[in-house]
């Protein structure tokens, strides 16, 4: 069974003259690429058959976007997004594929309602789906899931994402138990008595606002834990949104020692520092909370080095009314699908840290590996998932355009560079804009 | 390592935020300071006449918004207000529609519909006032946000030294507790860095973070401060079971300021309220060295200065103004 649910395409498209770029295949040259029933069926020079042309002269294409780490906020708090507008901001950023959270209300943890989602996603979803199941019931921390059951019925990935696992025995229970699935383990690293009434990074900026401080070991700490019993109990593990240097040091070491272990960043830790919470914008706090010019810098290298194989939005939607409160008051999260490419692309790449084709390999491969999903790529005989991008166009972020429900965006306002302008999604046109 | 030191340019909050609010007093240049400090002094001049009301912003209205226990601070700007023959409106969070689940948000639209010239806020979280300067016309000045600034308080506590000591350029102020919980604190330590007063914070380690400047867990550090300034400790502040002293008698023990603490010819202060016998000693409360109640008076004439400087263009029509009472 696919951990994936969508729509099924059967397009018959031409994209003409492009920039194909894809660093896992090795190709990077002008191409024309031909779709035939939603698959690859010819690369370079090729004939149109009658298919539906799209120009792609002075655009280029890629394989699309993965995102293992999405909150469709269903069931529970459809007003804040759906199935549908979750999956339709993901093809409007580029991705054929994103993973769902289970903390949701209630939470996914048993086979009906897992079952009720993925049918629902075969109704709903505008690009391909997969819901990744809690690792304890209720996500309380005590009582293991039926991760099997959960497995055999669809579940992409277990994971408590939202809260640590809470006790270091429980953990190792999980990972061991974890391996009568094939399935990722996705673990959210938080210390919680040193988070507790954290609003920020601690710093010298929390100390200068005043507002409660949530140290790095927070983070770290957890993190050597999860590594620690990852290579005890020679289990793969995936770590979630990492933001610290210390987590990196901790990560690079284990897997130099030979521990399975994957990683996950956001777009907004690579993007900013705790600096940027001075402006007070409840739009800038997220759990973790964006870190120090050292954790951004650590994080840039790790994406760099391969260290962090994945980038993933964490995409948090939230209503205005829960957002526009004082800082303080305001809960975590922030959103991401429509913007994470843009974002990347605009202040990592435009500004020589990193570069395009390893932009790509961390959007696409790389999450697609870490969570055990069929890569996409631009071969012959390959399902078409394809992102057709303009570097050279420029946006404004605006509230009112996104395809989410919520608007809950640090990018407010801000001009972006690079443009998503199709998405191709298991075979199907997800989005032309 | 990547050096990431420096952001991207349009990703930095605004350089400078606007000048027609005072949310903290990172929005204020050294000759702001001096500037509302002068006016504060000609409005004191103002006050030692019979008739201490001057019409200079007779007919705007200032709106004090109060979300949190005040006496002071919400005495001093009504009354500051009154003096400059302005409209007040005094809410408080107790008995208004705050107390039926209102959101912030919709109690600053609601008021704005008045168009109040100035709002006046104090609230028990951080971000409050820019929340309501993102929502309102009016200028906001911050009465106090949670951990985070009030910087009324430390304008009037630079005019109180300034009054009693001559100068503040080069004066060593030791600032003593509960600093990590003290908006006071965090003010007052910017407007001194701002007018070149040296600082020093005493305390225990969990209340005195080491990002803030030079400290001292030790509190023979005070005696050498020309003024010693007494932090409230902030109990209700406090995560419950966080431990950030073992307890009040071990606290007083080693930081209460008393007699014997300090030498001859220091200047005290506090902000207020004082508990007295936790964190400041009767004795030292009430001797000709504490300065309480000169802060509290400067309260009035520098808030005065500051509904004046966001209302006009500028100082230089305060001795015009007077002349006219």
């Amino acid at each position: 069974m696919s951990v994936l649910v969508g729509k099924a395409g059967g397009e018959n498209v031409v994209v003409r003259g492009a920039r194909v770029i894809d660093p896992s295949e090795g190709i990077d040259a002008i191409l024309d690429v031909r779709v035939d029933g939603g698959v690859i069926a010819a690369l370079g020079d090729v004939e149109s058959n009658g298919h539906r042309i799209v120009d792609g002269e002075g655009l280029t294409l890629a394989p699309a976007f993965v995102d293992p780490h999405v909150h469709l906020r269903t069931p529970g708090r459809e007003d804040e997004e759906t199935i549908a507008s979750g999956t339709t901001a993901a093809a409007a950023g580029g991705y054929c594929a994103i993973l769902a959270m289970p903390n949701t209300d209630p939470v996914v943890d048993s086979t009906d309602l897992l079952r009720g989602l993925r049918a629902r996603a075969l109704e709903e979803a505008a690009v391909p789906v997969g819901f990744a199941a809690a690792i304890t019931v209720g996500q309380a921390g005590t009582q293991l899931t039926e991760m099997g059951e959960l497995a055999d019925a669809g579940a992409a990935a277990f994971t408590d994402d939202g809260r640590p696992v809470a006790t270091a025995g429980l953990m190792r229970r999980a990972l061991e138990y974890n391996a009568i699935t094939d399935r990722p383990l996705a673990l959210h690293c938080e210390e919680p008595s040193l988070t507790r009434g954290g609003h920020m990074h601690m710093g010298t900026v929390s100390a200068e606002l005043g507002l409660g401080g949530w140290p790095s070991l927070g983070e770290s700490l957890c993190v050597a834990r999860e590594l620690a019993l990852a290579g005890d109990t020679g289990q793969p593990i995936h770590l979630m949104h990492l933001s610290a240097r210390e987590s990196i040091e901790h990560l690079r070491a284990a897997q130099a020692g030979g521990v399975r272990a994957s990683a996950e960043v956001t777009p907004h830790h690579l993007c900013l520092t705790d600096e940027a919470v001075r402006s007070l914008d409840p739009n800038l706090k997220m759990n973790p909370p964006l870190g120090g010019p050292d954790d951004r810098a650590a994080l840039v290298d790790a994406v760099r080095d391969g260290t962090i194989a994945a980038i993933a939005t964490d995409h948090a939607p939230h209503s205005r009314e829960e957002k526009d409160v004082p800082f303080e008051a305001a809960p975590f999260g922030v959103t991401g699908l429509e913007t994470a490419f843009a974002a990347l692309y605009t202040h990592l790449v435009r500004s020589g840290l990193l570069s395009l084709e390893t932009l790509l390999e961390r959007m696409s491969a790389g999450p697609a590996s870490s969570f055990g999903l069929e890569r996409p790529r631009i071969a012959v005989g390959a399902p078409a998932n394809l992102v057709l991008l303009n570097l050279d166009a420029t946006w404004r972020v605006r509230e009112d355009r996104f395809r989410s429900l919520s608007a809950n965006s640090w990018l407010l306002g801000k001009r972006l560079h690079g443009k998503v302008m199709t998405t191709i999604a298991a075979g199907r046109i997800a989005f032309q804009a | 390592m990547t050096d990431l030191h420096v952001l991207p340019g349009d990703l930095l909050p605004p350089v400078e935020p606007p000048r027609r609010h005072l949310l903290s007093v990172s929005d204020l240049s050294r000759a702001d300071v001096e500037r509302l400090l002068a006016t504060a002094r000609s409005f004191a001049r103002s006050q030692e006449r019979d008739t201490k009301k001057l019409p200079t912003l007779r007919g705007r209205l200032v709106l004090n918004l109060f979300f949190e226990s005040s006496t002071r601070t919400s005495s001093s700007f009504e009354l500051a207000a009154k003096r400059l023959s302005a409209d007040t409106l005094s809410i408080k969070s107790a008995g208004s529609s705050v107390d039926k689940g209102e959101s912030l948000r919709d109690t600053a639209l609601t008021l704005s519909a008045y168009e109040p010239d100035v709002i006046v806020i104090r609230h028990p979280q951080i971000g409050a006032p820019q929340l309501v300067a993102s929502v309102t016309q009016a200028h906001v000045v911050n009465a106090g946000d949670g951990k985070h600034q009030h910087p009324t308080q430390a304008l009037l506590d630079l005019y109180a030294i300034h009054a009693e000591l001559g100068r503040l350029e080069g004066l060593h102020v030791a600032i003593v507790g509960d600093v990590l919980h003290s908006r006071v604190a965090r003010s007052l330590l910017q407007a001194l860095q701002l007018v070149g007063a040296r600082t020093t914070l005493v305390g225990p380690p969990p209340l005195v973070p080491r990002e803030l400047g030079e400290s001292s867990h030790d509190i023979g550090a005070i005696r050498d401060a020309d003024v010693v300034y007494v932090l409230r400790m902030q109990r209700e502040r406090m995560l419950e079971g966080a431990n950030y002293v073992p307890s009040l008698r071990e606290y007083t023990a080693r930081w209460g300021v008393t007699p014997d603490r300090l030498r001859p010819g220091q200047r005290v202060m506090h902000p207020g309220p004082m508990n007295r016998g936790v964190e400041i000693d009767p004795r030292v409360a009430d001797s000709d060295a504490a300065l309480v109640v000169d802060q509290v008076r400067a309260g009035l004439v520098v808030r005065m200065a500051v509904l004046y400087d966001l209302l006009t263009t500028g100082p230089v029509l305060v001795e015009a103004a007077m002349e006219v009472a």
